[in-house]
């Protein structure tokens, strides 16, 4: 393998790792603050929808998003009333919300548009397109760093780098921040926090919701820029993978962006069947590759590397004492 | 809180979210400007009124009766299988190689082969998250999703690089042989003068009956069910009586994925008599909110596995003759899984105040 086919891998690795990072910061959010999510595939196949659509009528990706964003956040407000309100059980609220975004997807997609459950094709300014990064040209002829700059750092969607900095921001306010204590408290132990007079229930709706914003992203990213336009089941599992890279992650925000990137780079190397035989000598079935990621996670899961202790009070939902 | 009535705490609490449910559904249909009544009408035509429509929906019932099992017996081990799905696949694995290089003289000994190798490529499949479980504490309702994923890539693999007969383009073992063709509903006589015309239901419908009574009998009436359901209901109270945890995780996980798995004899040798790629198609997944809709009673099961059935069969109906498309399904599966398993407090509560409203009523009279 030459340095041009690592660079092309590693430039699909940070395409692919971004949906699943968004995905699993937003899962962070929720499970920290104890909402257990698996319904983050649904909140993304329903953002990817809402923003494919809108974007499609109204020419403008931005809006597209923000569209996006709201489509996913009706998905986790049922959420939260389900399972905070009404204390039902979080792991079952989450499966029938991913039914539910399955299948309403396609039916809402099927009728605005009649294209078998798709959205029409984007394209310019309904798109977020790649962008440059300052000097990415200029460099390009230094020897090794000068296209690793050029082909893998610049030239990707806006929303990609916002991904990035996301991480940043949410380890700032998780471990910098009043609410980040507080919302790592409440994932912990709720009587605490309810104790020293802060609202539980406050507390995990507000995450419940970021994790509705970040999904809304995700699902964005996938309809608007990594691919152009919504498909019938176009998130195709990737918020179990980013739970799994959650998971993997411990819960914590810049390891979560490490493992979304392995898992990405997983994706990427499903991709070029071609490059990892010719580095292994022997031919990798496609299927190993594509279920990497989940026998990583079971690894993980059994405790073989490093053990994996979820928020205390997670799952529970919260009755106060009266 | 005030405590429902028993028969409203089986019946009413059921119906009620179901109707939740259905009048959603037909806000759903409302909103896609199709008509709800017309919907109703073309799938209660297409599944239920004439003898073939029945052949389907019976056929689907029965895969749906072997999943709501499965997750019903994980649940009163108080474990949430949702790996139905990959443990279906393995089964029908099980059945294609049980089936595929032995010549067996007759379907039933060819029957009893699969139903065997089903279930123990399932069970075995359900046996790595539940020794996790048991023994490393890892979460099996995040191992069972793993498990799912992990098992579509093995079958793609299996049935492409391995099981394909050479020459052959699409992703699908062999045809099985003959002799192991399991009788349909119209060619069973008595059945067949019902069920004139070919149907994929098959005698597999009565095992699944039959596998509804051994769970009830093993869940009711023996000891283990009697460990499993206590283990469910209160971990530390059953490991102070001398239950001990792994027995009791490891044998509700090998029997749930064993169920699971021997819903491949229904679809994999039943009707499709090959296999095909992702041959479970949602089965496994569907298994939840039967047993959520069951309230986890083989009888309600049953009941809640033939709606289901019809629901499918309906289902494919609207896809066919209405502008409705076939994922409507998904959508009340969704909103049933919902209601009934995840918003159950809120309809008790509802119902509750309701209750309490009449009884002082009452009271006020007298």
């Amino acid at each position: 393998m030459d340095y041009s086919t690592l660079l092309q891998i590693l430039d699909s690795t940070l395409r692919l790792a971004t949906p699943l990072l968004l995905a699993c910061l937003a899962g962070l959010y929720s499970e920290r603050a104890g909402v257990f999510d698996i319904g983050l595939e649904g909140k993304m196949l329903t953002a990817a929808m809402c923003a494919g659509a809108v974007a499609f009528y109204t020419g403008n990706a931005w809006i597209g998003a923000l569209a996006g964003i709201a489509g996913s956040m009706i998905f986790a407000l049922i959420h939260g009333v389900t399972s905070i309100t009404f204390r039902g059980n979080q792991l079952i609220a989450g499966v029938a919300l991913n039914f539910l975004a399955s299948g309403m997807t396609v039916l809402v997609a099927q009728s605005l548009f009649g294209q078998g459950g798709r959205t029409p094709p984007l394209e310019g300014g309904a798109r977020f397109n790649p962008i440059d990064l300052p000097i990415a040209d200029a460099l390009k002829d230094v020897p090794v760093l000068g296209p690793f700059y050029h082909e893998v750092i610049s030239g990707h969607s806006i929303l990609v780098y916002a991904a990035f900095a996301i991480v940043a921001l949410t380890w700032w306010v998780l471990y910098r921040t009043r609410y980040g204590l507080r919302l790592r408290a409440v994932g912990e132990n709720p009587a605490a926090v309810d104790t020293a007079g802060v609202s539980v229930k406050g507390l995990r709706f507000s995450a419940v919701m970021v994790t509705g914003v970040l999904c809304g992203l995700a699902g964005a990213y996938m309809a608007t820029a990594l691919q152009a336009g919504f498909g019938k089941e176009m998130t195709a599992g990737r918020g179990y993978i980013a739970l799994a890279a959650l998971i993997f992650a411990k819960w914590r925000p810049v390891q979560a962006m490490y493992a979304c990137l392995l898992f990405g780079f997983f994706q990427a190397l499903a991709l070029r069947p071609d490059v990892v035989e010719s580095v292994v000598q022997f031919k990798v079935p496609v299927p190993f590759l594509d279920a990497l990621p989940y026998i990583l996670t079971v690894i993980v899961l059994a405790g073989f590397i490093g053990k994996a202790i979820p928020p205390r009070a997670g799952g529970e939902p919260y009755v106060k004492e009266r | 809180m005030d405590r429902l009535p028993r028969w409203a705490d089986v019946a009413l609490v059921p119906l009620v979210s179901l109707t939740l449910a259905a009048i959603i559904s037909a806000l759903v249909i409302i909103a896609i400007g199709q008509d709800p009544w017309e919907a109703i009408t073309v799938m209660v035509q297409g599944s239920v009124m004439n003898a073939y429509g029945w052949g389907y929906t019976l056929y689907y019932a029965t895969s749906f009766i072997f999943t709501g099992l499965a997750v019903t017996v994980a649940f009163h081990a108080g474990l949430f299988n949702i790996g139905g799905e990959g443990q279906a696949q393995l089964g029908g694995l099980g059945v294609a190689l049980a089936v595929l290089f032995i010549p067996w003289p007759h379907w039933t000994i060819a029957l009893l082969a699969a139903a065997c190798g089903a279930a123990l490529f399932g069970a075995a499949w359900a046996a790595i998250p539940a020794y996790l479980q048991a023994k490393r504490g890892s979460h099996i309702v995040i191992t069972t999703i793993m498990f799912n994923y992990i098992a579509a890539s093995l079958m793609i693999f299996m049935l492409v690089d391995v099981l394909r007969p050479p020459g052959k383009m699409d992703p699908a073992t062999d045809n099985f042989p003959p002799t192991a063709h399991l009788p349909s509903f119209n060619e069973i006589p008595g059945l067949n003068l019902i069920f004139t015309s070919g149907v994929p239901a098959n005698v597999t419908f009565f095992i699944a009956l039959a596998m509804a009574v051994v769970v009830w009998l093993l869940l009711w009436r023996t000891r283990l069910g009697y460990q499993i359901r206590a283990f469910g209901k209160s971990e530390p109270a059953a490991r102070y009586a001398g239950i001990n945890p792994t027995r009791i995780i490891m044998i509700a996980m090998l029997i749930s994925g064993g169920l699971a798995g021997l819903m491949a004899i229904n679809n994999v040798m039943g009707e499709a008599e090959r296999l095909l790629g992702n041959s479970a198609s949602g089965a496994g997944f569907i298994g939840i909110a039967v047993a959520l809709m069951g309230r986890n009673h083989p009888v309600g099961v049953v009941l809640a596995a033939l709606l289901f059935g019809f629901l499918f069969q309906g289902g494919a109906e609207l896809g066919l003759w209405t502008k409705i498309p076939i994922e409507l399904r998904t959508v009340v599966q969704g909103l049933v899984i919902l209601f009934t398993g995840a918003l159950d407090m809120m309809v008790r509560m509802l119902l509750t105040r309701i209750f309490a409203l009449f009884r002082t009523s009452k009271l006020e009279a007298a």
